[in-house]
């Protein structure tokens, strides 16, 4: 009888192996999230104009020189608007510079937006065709990255920022930057 | 003279006769043939980053629409099936390719389900074997007392 009870057990040990294989793949990941693949690559090349200022070429030697946030948005996109109040709270009071790429929107409509909704950018990167959100490997809006002083990507936020997101993540990752640039791993 | 039953028979067949309407129709011009076919493979077998199980072909998402915009570039631009997937792989990895490539990473994506339905025939055989044996194995004694039992 034992051996007979033994060979039972051999099924349930596969199913037990199965269920948690399948729930690392299916259950306990969010399938809209893609890592990036840009964690620890330099900040692609652009020259776009800017968003209040259309004579003014930026590249990406404009941010260069600090920790920077740099937050894609469009005015058709509705967890833009979510996040707004905390991007306006920390370029307020966080003293880091924030800079917005304007994807695949109208430039009218979103300086409107700006001015109806507040301004925390220093500067806009009007990316109306795309381009550089393909090359940041942009799926959607709003993503968030952070790029250190040596213009390096090193972190990537997909979604609304909240005030959680910044104390949990992009907070902390900031600081680190700041204080021991070399320790932080995407 | 048609009847009315003439005419509902090709209202019907005429409603399943039409062409399979596909999401994307962006008319992108291309010199040659075989660059159209090109492109129309490539834009196939890319998925499309933010709509789960669509091709960028068949998808109205925004970057579904920017990406086909880039393939069409790349394959005008005379680049080869690789390069325009490797581009695509930079940018966004794995997810990109519905046949993602062999490597490390990937091998359990490739054999997994080999290796489980190889281990699923061997415990099938081997409950099978087991299951024969048991059948077959009387002893003489047994034997010797079925054969008492039958010819009661």
């Amino acid at each position: 009888m034992s051996s007979l009870n033994k060979s039972l057990l051999i099924p349930l040990g596969i199913f037990i192996v199965l269920v948690a294989i399948l729930a690392g793949g299916f259950g306990l990941k969010d399938p809209h999230f893609l890592p990036s693949q840009l964690i620890d690559q330099q900040f692609p090349d652009f020259s776009l104009s800017e968003l209040n200022d259309p004579s003014r070429q930026l590249t990406a030697s404009d941010m260069r020189g600090q920790v920077v946030l740099v937050n894609v948005w469009a005015t058709w996109c509705p967890n833009c608007l979510v996040e707004h109040p905390e991007l306006l709270r920390i370029s307020r009071e966080e003293g880091v510079p924030l800079y917005g790429i304007n994807y695949n929107d109208d430039p009218f409509k979103a300086r409107q937006w700006l001015v109806r909704h507040n301004n925390p950018f220093q500067f806009n990167i009007v990316d109306n065709k795309g381009k550089l959100g393909i090359e940041l490997g942009v799926y959607g809006a709003p993503e968030t990255f952070i790029v250190d002083a040596n213009g390096i990507i090193r972190y990537r936020h997909v979604g609304p920022v909240s005030r959680r997101t910044w104390e949990e993540t992009l907070g902390p990752i900031i600081e680190l930057l700041k204080t021991n640039p070399d320790r932080v791993k995407g | 003279m048609p009847t009315k039953f003439h005419r509902i028979v090709i209202l019907f067949v005429l409603t399943f006769c039409q062409a399979p309407a596909w999401a994307a129709i962006d008319a992108y011009p291309f010199p040659e043939d075989k660059m159209r076919q090109q492109y129309n493979s490539l834009i196939a077998e890319l998925r499309c980053p933010q709509c789960l199980n669509t091709n960028i072909a068949g998808s109205d998402a925004m970057i579904a629409k920017d990406l086909r915009r880039e393939v069409h570039r790349m394959v005008l631009e005379g680049q080869s099936d690789d390069d325009i997937r490797a581009f695509m792989l930079a940018r966004y990895g794995d997810f990109i390719l519905y046949k993602p490539q062999l490597r490390a990473g990937t091998l359990v994506l490739w054999f997994g389900p080999g290796i489980l339905f190889i281990i699923a025939l061997v415990v099938i055989f081997g409950m099978l074997r087991r299951r024969n044996s048991n059948v077959t194995a009387l002893s003489d004694q047994d034997q010797e007392r079925l054969k008492q039992l039958l010819s009661k």
